[in-house]
This record gives structure tokens, C-alpha cells and sequence, in this order.
């Protein structure tokens, strides 16, 4: 099976719940869930698997994330490419930053 | 998927917008969120040329953007407004310290004076020690209380007419449930209004009452701005955020749940016969007040006696 290489970045204050780590390069596999292509859904719970340090709860909510966590694919809002169903390609730039923290 | 700007019909769409679920590119996206803002301190007329106005900044990425947003607008429609920026150092080691030097940068970027007013200096109490003497528990009320009179008191030092908060619409449609369920009629009635202004008190406006913060935080993601982001150390489990998880998952159903939360807090109307708190002033520090002290001073009495452990 091949692999994916992308790069995750976290702000907000999101990046706490991942070892207050800001960016990171990872190689994630072509098929998560085959024979289906990776998608979006797969890559968040697969993350929660392999990345996250703590607190789950604070980064999903049932299958997708936290309402109030943006997500961009290649600095475009993930609503306008399909959120979850979204397929991870290789070489993809992807976001998470939490609007939840005070400002 | 193919989108383009539903503006310009150009350039390729990077935002879908909650209000009304738009597909923006980045250039209209800028245009209209700031316009939007510009409008909103137009129709509700809350500025005058001259005025002079404090930004409450604390660092975060409200306030950031407003700062950034206020400088751009005064520019850019030459409102004739002379701005500050006002931050409240409320002593809280590892959070606010860190906070306040983004306050520094901004103050460095965006070329405006700078005051910081610290809770020691006002109170003689920095929020350290507060909660090493009340522990958990109820600070966030110390806090709050403390917080809205060290802004005023601020803005005195200043000399300014005008206090802008970076409160915007979630914070606001927050506001109104918190309020609902506590049955805190008088706040309901004045948490909705975009100016406030106490009896011989400093006007304070929230130019972003109509903003959702998503675009705020996209706005300040893809402009680049620096903000501080991490949660208060002291406040782990407010009732504020119960209210925020709440309002999220109703803005992930409906995304106009913010606004028409805002509207239903105008929209209520309070009977006549119903006694609202008159406001006065306190007799010990002549702060608006509507008992005979204010929160404050009654918080600082318990300080200083000495809480009962």
C-alpha cells in the first residue's frame, strides 16, 4: 500500500492537545479503509489514533471535529471541499485551528 | 470541485461564509468582512471625527483584529479618529504576561500608544494572589468585576471618550443564553446593544456584534495577524463554556442559530411593571454602581478582611 505525505498544522490552541506541536509532516496510507481512498474522516481519526496527546473530546465530536475547530485543505475552507469525504492527496496542506480559545 | 468567487467570478473561492453561506475568494472575502464592520459603525453612528478611542487589547484574536480593522477603517474612510490601545494586566503568571508582550508586537505593527493598567496598581491585588486566597472557585467573578472598572479607569488615564471591545457575534449570542438562564433580565436588555454608556461613564462600543468569529479567525489566519491563543489558566470549566459548546453545535446545525440568537435577546420586551435595579454610584469609589457599593469594592472588602477558609 503507498503513502500519503502531508503536512498538518495546528493554532489556536488546538496544537496543546497535540503535544503543543504547531506543524508536522506525516505519511498517513493510501487507504485507510480500503478499498476506499483516505478521507478527511479517515485522516481526523486516525489522528486521534496516532497524534493526539490528550483529551479527545476537546478535538472530535462523534466522527468529524469539535464544532468550533476550522479546518483548511490547502488554505481553502474545508466546507467547500467536502469536509469529510474529502480525498487526501499527497502533498496536502491541512489546518486545524480552534476558534474556541478567549480573545 | 470547481468554485469560483461568488463576487467577482474570478478567483477561486477559499472561504464559505456562516452568515449567509457565500463562497468567497480571499480579496472579496477581505472587502466584505471589513465593509461590514464599516457599516456597522455607520449606521449605529458610534463614532465622531475626533473622538478619541481606546482598543481593549488583550492579545488575543478578537481584540487583534479589531486593532488591525480599526486602524485599517480610520484610514481608509478617514473616520478622524485618534486610537489607542488598552490593556489590563491582571497578573496571572504564564498566561497574561505572555499575552501582553503580542500586545507589545501590536502596539510595534500597528504604531499606536499603548497603555497597560495592572490589577496590583488599581487594586493591590494581582489575580495570583486572588486565587491563592479564594482558591478555584469564584475567581472568574473577581476577575470579570475587576477587569470592566480597570478598562474604565484606563480609559481615564487615557483621556479617551470611547472604549471598543472586540466582543463579535458569538460572544454576544453567548451572552444572551447565559443571561436567559440565569433570568438576569436587566443584562439581557443591555448585553444586545452594540453601545453602552453608564451615567458619566465611558461610552463602550463592540464594532463586531454582527461578526462571526469564524471569519474573524480565518481573517486573522490568512492576513497572517499575530494573536496569543492559549485558555486563562485559571478557568478551566466556566459556565461560559458550556454555553460556548452549546452555541457551536447549534451554529454546526444552522449556522444563523448566532445571529438569531441575537435577534430573539432584542427582540424580548420587558413588561412596565417590572422593577429594573436603578443605577447610582458607589459610595466608596463612585463607580456606577446600583447598590450602595460597588461589586468591586465589596469583593476587595472580602479580600482584604480576609475570607472565612
Amino acid at each position: 500500500m503507498s503513502l500519503l505525505k502531508i503536512k498538518l498544522s495546528f493554532s489556536g490552541g488546538i496544537e496543546l492537545l497535540f503535544d503543543n506541536i504547531k506543524q508536522k509532516s506525516v505519511e498517513i496510507p493510501s487507504s485507510i479503509n480500503p478499498p476506499n481512498s483516505t478521507t478527511m474522516k479517515d485522516l481526523i481519526s486516525w489522528m486521534k489514533d496516532n497524534l493526539l496527546k490528550e483529551r479527545p473530546e476537546l478535538f472530535m465530536s462523534g466522527d468529524t471535529v469539535r464544532p468550533g475547530i476550522l479546518v483548511l485543505i490547502n488554505d481553502s475552507d474545508w466546507e467547500l471541499e467536502g469536509e469529510l469525504e474529502y480525498e487526501i492527496k499527497d502533498g496536502d496542506d491541512i489546518v486545524f485551528i480552534s476558534t474556541l480559545h478567549g480573545g | 470541485m470547481g468554485r469560483l468567487c461568488v463576487i467577482c467570478d474570478k478567483e477561486r473561492a477559499i472561504i464559505k461564509r456562516p452568515k449567509t453561506g457565500q463562497k468567497l475568494c480571499k480579496e472579496c472575502f477581505y472587502y466584505v468582512f471589513e465593509t461590514e464592520i464599516h457599516n456597522a459603525i455607520i449606521d449605529n453612528k458610534l463614532f465622531k471625527k475626533g473622538d478619541r478611542i481606546a482598543i481593549a487589547a488583550s492579545g488575543g484574536k478578537d481584540s487583534t483584529v479589531l486593532a488591525h480593522v480599526m486602524k485599517l477603517l480610520n484610514e481608509r474612510y478617514q473616520y478622524g479618529l485618534e486610537l489607542f490601545l488598552l490593556s489590563v494586566d491582571e497578573g496571572i503568571t504564564g498566561y497574561r504576561d505572555d499575552s501582553l508582550e503580542t500586545v507589545k508586537r501590536n502596539q510595534q505593527q500597528y504604531e499606536l500608544p499603548l497603555k497597560i493598567i495592572s490589577y496590583s496598581e488599581l487594586y493591590g491585588w494581582s489575580m495570583d494572589q486572588i486565587v491563592k486566597e479564594v482558591g478555584l472557585k469564584n475567581n472568574c467573578t473577581f476577575c470579570g468585576v475587576f477587569r470592566r472598572q480597570a478598562l474604565d479607569r484606563g480609559a481615564v488615564i487615557l483621556n479617551v471618550d470611547h472604549i471598543v471591545t472586540g466582543h463579535n457575534a458569538d460572544d454576544i449570542a453567548e451572552t444572551v443564553l447565559m443571561n436567559i438562564l440565569r433570568g438576569d433580565i436587566a443584562r439581557l436588555q443591555r448585553c444586545t446593544e452594540i453601545c453602552t454608556t453608564g451615567d458619566g461613564c465611558i461610552r463602550r462600543s463592540k464594532p463586531f456584534k454582527y461578526t462571526y468569529e469564524k471569519e474573524i479567525v480565518m481573517y486573522a489566519y490568512f492576513k497572517k495577524l499575530d494573536y496569543f491563543s492559549t485558555e486563562c489558566i485559571y478557568s478551566p470549566n466556566s459556565y461560559r463554556g458550556h454555553a460556548r459548546t452549546f452555541l457551536k453545535d447549534l451554529e454546526s446545525v444552522r449556522p444563523s442559530a448566532i445571529i438569531d440568537i441575537i435577534h430573539s435577546g432584542e427582540a424580548f420586551e420587558i413588561k412596565k411593571e417590572v422593577k429594573l435595579p436603578t443605577q447610582g454610584v458607589c459610595k466608596r469609589c463612585g463607580y456606577m454602581s446600583s447598590n450602595e457599593l460597588c461589586k468591586a469594592c465589596v469583593l476587595l472588602e472580602g479580600l482584604n478582611r480576609g475570607l472565612p477558609k
